[in-house]
């Protein structure tokens, strides 16, 4: 607050402000406020999008038999569901996050490549136009599942649409990580030493390198798909002398770093709110980056967990089963820490504590189901059933979009210089966190009965908690409505006005800037004092 | 309670006292198929299942405990540790010896549970001493069971095509206005989960299933032989098992295939014995009229299916090495 810095910014406001024509400041922008914007609006709108498609598949699954779709269809909508909602929603939400945050909590004037980042926004539209135009073609959209498996993903009629709309997704995210990792390098405040900064920005330098390692392979996959389709290849091709498995190998080689690309980054959002609203500093933040890095790390070697059934060699099987399970260490050391973090605290239980929280227990429960999925012999039942589905979507509902929902509500009254409505904000935490629970617990029973995923209709033993679960898919999705209405609320409407330091127990450099932060901020390199960064000091 | 010996014996003892407690989540273990309402694992039918179904209680216990412990004390630092309760922040950020104790404990649990698994896991990869070979073939969407050997006997043409039965076929058309609860053998609901042939195989056998593709990749899968696995063209993989009661088991394959992967399940119907022998000569007998007669042509699900060729001998063991 009583920073030099933050005088010189609004010195510096009169002179330039943001673009007062539309088209400049939205489509021209290398701000990394109105870019963090853009991505955070569009991650919204994929997610209206991907959750209407989810309200298809609950719909069809409500009871036995086919009443509203042809099969068909209803495998375009899973595969777009997973497309759209891991590419378009959590990914770009959590580089909007980044790109917003980042800079306000290093203390650096914006990203280290601004014209770049425009270029990395702007292109995620067009990918997702041409992915989404699939479904009003003759062919219709993939159908194949988000995994790609060839052949089947093959004998669809657009794998050229989604190959293309997947390069330009990847070169989107390589280009958002490159930004990310040259500014948090390269951009710091002076006196912002590696090991003082948030927990929130570690998670995206190492969530930035699994990007940049792990999109060219996935790209890679893709183009061989392409050339076994159109050029007469056979990468996957057994007649050809190709292998099916290989893209397996390949895909999840990419796909399992891919799923800490969706949730280190929510570990760090967490480690920002629990701290701030507990009054007290994270608990072991030493441990908390290290435990990052391991889980980052880990990832690269248990991609074939996700194979257990595939026919692998003993030792493969036994080799993964081991690294899968050593990542339960780390993960485990986070929870625990979290937890201390609010042992001794002084808590309040503002909306984004409470997103927090339930992000602790029920990623806490995605977790346990993958310590049970990691055991092979036991995955052998579990794979491909709804216990799979209702952990996946433990930890990247529960998991990454809590997180999410938790950083909007956190940070929000520092973007638009309101407060949102703590009242609606609070409906919409407990709608959220009853129906989810409603909607996704059930299918853990409907996968041990042996309910596998990915089918449109099922046996009549499988009809009661079918029914539970879409009863609460569709109320947890109509209780996202509310979400939508208490931002908007919050962005044009709300006549409260957030003070500079939103939360009292607020620390770090965001919170040193005026609410809204200003269109440019850090010109002058912050002071950076010990006390007031959120993790306490680390000598203690 | 368990912390004497970390010894299997011991940790079943555990399953079963927390059995004790939750019969309802184990309700449904003496019964091989779905059953309504059913929050368990099946315990299956075969030698090998219940290494499955025993894992998964372990782990799920564990994860009970555990989830016990730090949701309680989740729970007791927002009741205590509340501002509005007159709670002042502590200023601490560390305690070295809480974590190694939290880093060593679960690395202990997870020795243990890997050490259990394992076990598993070599079991089910040896396929040796089989006394029958079947050769299952999943194709868009049906399946076709070829038998090869039976006690070192090779088997010839017997092998049919096996899809969903045309009662559920009729009934899961959009809108057809057939009600899915009608479709019943008996007393058992059967919608989606009946085919036209089953898979016939004897109890009490070790019998090794070779499982390939003939289009894209599908997975088999009885939830009562207590494992799946993939069909998948241009491999052959190999899996075993020993059903030990007499019964039809009910199945579905479990790899996405296409538009009717709903609609390809999977039947096996294990007999005795003596009954299955019999039903084998049947079988044989048709396949194989005398010589005598013209060649009768082969179903025609069989004409119409790629050859065979690569598991009339000896099938090699293929990912499985």
């Amino acid at each position: 607050m009583a920073h030099a810095a933050t005088h010189d910014d609004h010195h510096h406001d009169d002179h330039h402000g943001a673009p007062s024509n539309f088209f400049v400041r939205w489509c021209m922008s290398t701000n990394h406020k109105d870019i963090g914007t853009l991505y955070l609006v569009f991650s919204l709108l994929m997610f209206f999008i991907g959750g209407s498609f989810a309200m298809v598949i609950r719909a069809e699954l409500f009871k036995p038999g086919m009443q509203l779709v042809q099969p068909y269809f209803f495998n375009e909508m899973t595969t777009m569901h997973a497309l759209v909602m891991i590419f378009g929603a959590v990914m770009p939400a959590f580089v909007g996050l980044g790109n917003w945050m980042i800079p306000l909590m290093i203390g650096a004037p914006d990203m280290a490549l601004p014209r770049m980042n425009n270029l990395s926004f702007w292109i995620l539209p067009f990918a997702f136009a041409l992915l989404l135009s699939t479904l009003f073609l003759p062919g219709g959209g993939p159908a194949g599942g988000w995994t790609m498996y060839p052949p089947l993903s093959l004998q669809g009629d657009s794998v050229a649409y989604v190959v293309f709309a997947v390069h330009l997704m990847g070169i989107s995210s390589i280009m958002g990580a490159i930004n990310i990792i040259a500014t948090i390098l390269n951009m710091r405040a002076p006196g912002m030493d590696l090991l003082k900064m948030p927990v929130f920005v570690w998670s995206w330098l190492i969530t930035a390198f699994l990007l940049i390692a792990v999109m060219p392979v996935l790209a890679g996959a893709v183009t061989m798909l392409l050339t076994d389709k159109y050029f007469g290849t056979s990468f996957f091709n057994a007649a050809g002398g190709g292998d099916p498995v290989l893209f397996q190998h390949i895909f999840w080689f990419f796909g399992h770093p891919e799923v800490y690309i969706m949730i280190l980054p929510a570990f760090g959002l967490v480690s920002e709110i629990i701290p701030t609203f507990a009054r007290k500093p994270i608990f072991g933040y030493k441990a908390m980056v290290f435990a990052i890095a391991s889980i980052a790390f880990l990832s690269f070697i248990v991609w074939a967990h996700h194979m257990f059934a595939v026919g692998l060699p003993l030792g493969g099987e036994i080799f993964f089963m081991y690294a899968t399970m050593l990542i339960a260490v780390p993960t485990g050391v986070k929870v625990f820490n979290w937890v201390s973090t609010m042992w001794g605290g002084s808590m309040t239980f503002e909306t984004p504590m409470l997103f927090a929280i339930a992000f602790v227990i029920l990623f806490t429960i995605g977790g346990f189901s993958g310590l049970m999925l990691a055991l092979a012999p036991a995955d052998f039942q579990y794979h491909d059933t709804y216990f799979v589905v209702a952990h996946f979507h433990y930890v990247l509902v529960t998991g990454a979009i809590f997180a999410i929902i938790a950083g909007t509500y956190y940070w929000l009254p520092k973007w638009t210089g309101h407060m949102y409505s703590e009242t609606w904000g609070k409906i919409h935490f407990w709608n959220s966190v009853i129906w989810v629970n409603v909607l996704f617990f059930p299918q853990h029973f409907l996968g041990l009965a042996g309910m596998p995923r990915r089918i449109p209709d099922y046996n009549v033993a499988f009809a009661n908690f079918n029914m539970i679960s879409s009863i609460g898919g569709f109320l947890f999705g109509a209780s996202q409505l509310i979400f939508l209405g208490v931002i908007i609320h919050a962005v044009w409407f709300s006549k409260k006005k957030a003070p500079d330091r939103v939360w009292e127990g607020a620390k770090g450099l965001e919170w040193t800037v005026p609410s809204p932060a200003p269109y440019h901020t850090f010109d002058v390199p912050p002071v950076i004092h010990d006390d007031e960064l959120a993790h306490g000091h680390l000598d203690d | 309670m368990t912390s004497g010996g970390i010894r299997p014996g011991s940790i079943k003892r555990a399953v079963a006292a927390i059995a004790l407690i939750a019969l309802t989540m184990f309700g449904g273990v003496a019964l091989a198929n779905p059953q309504p309402g059913q929050l368990n694992m099946t315990r299956g039918a075969s030698t090998w299942s219940p290494e499955a179904y025993f894992l998964n209680n372990v782990a799920f216990g564990v994860c009970v405990v555990i989830g016990i412990l730090v949701f309680g004390a989740m729970f007791i630092a927002m009741f205590r540790f509340r501002k509005s309760r007159g709670a002042v922040a502590e200023k601490w950020s560390h305690n070295t010896t809480l974590e190694i104790v939290w880093t060593t404990i679960p690395v202990i649990i997870l020795i243990v549970l890997a050490y259990l698994a394992t076990g598993g896991l070599r079991t089910f990869a040896d396929t040796t001493g089989s006394e029958m070979t079947v050769k299952v073939t999943g194709y868009q969407w049906k399946w076709r069971y070829d038998y090869v050997d039976y006690k070192g006997k090779a088997i010839e043409k017997v092998g049919f095509m096996s899809r969903l039965d045309r009662e559920s076929d009729d009934t899961r058309q959009l809108n057809s206005g057939l009600d899915p609860n009608a479709v019943k053998v008996g007393d058992e609901n059967t919608y989606l989960l009946n085919v036209d042939k089953p898979l016939v195989v004897p109890v009490g056998t070790k019998i090794r299933f070779v499982i390939t593709a003939g289009d894209v990749i599908h997975s088999w899968w009885v939830p009562a032989l207590g494992w799946k696995m993939d069909a998948i063209p241009g491999i052959v993989n190999a899996a075993w098992t020993n059903i030990t009661e007499p019964g039809v088991y009910r199945g579905q394959c479990a790899e996405l295939c296409g538009q009717d992967h709903g609609f390809m399940p999977i039947v096996v119907k294990a007999l005795p014995k003596p009954e299955f022998e019999k039903w084998l000569a049947e079988q044989e007998a048709a396949a194989n009229p005398p010589p005598a007669q013209p060649a009768a042509p082969a179903p025609a699900s069989t004409a119409a299916a790629p050859k065979t060729a690569d598991v009339d001998a000896p099938v090699s063991q293929g990912h499985q090495g």
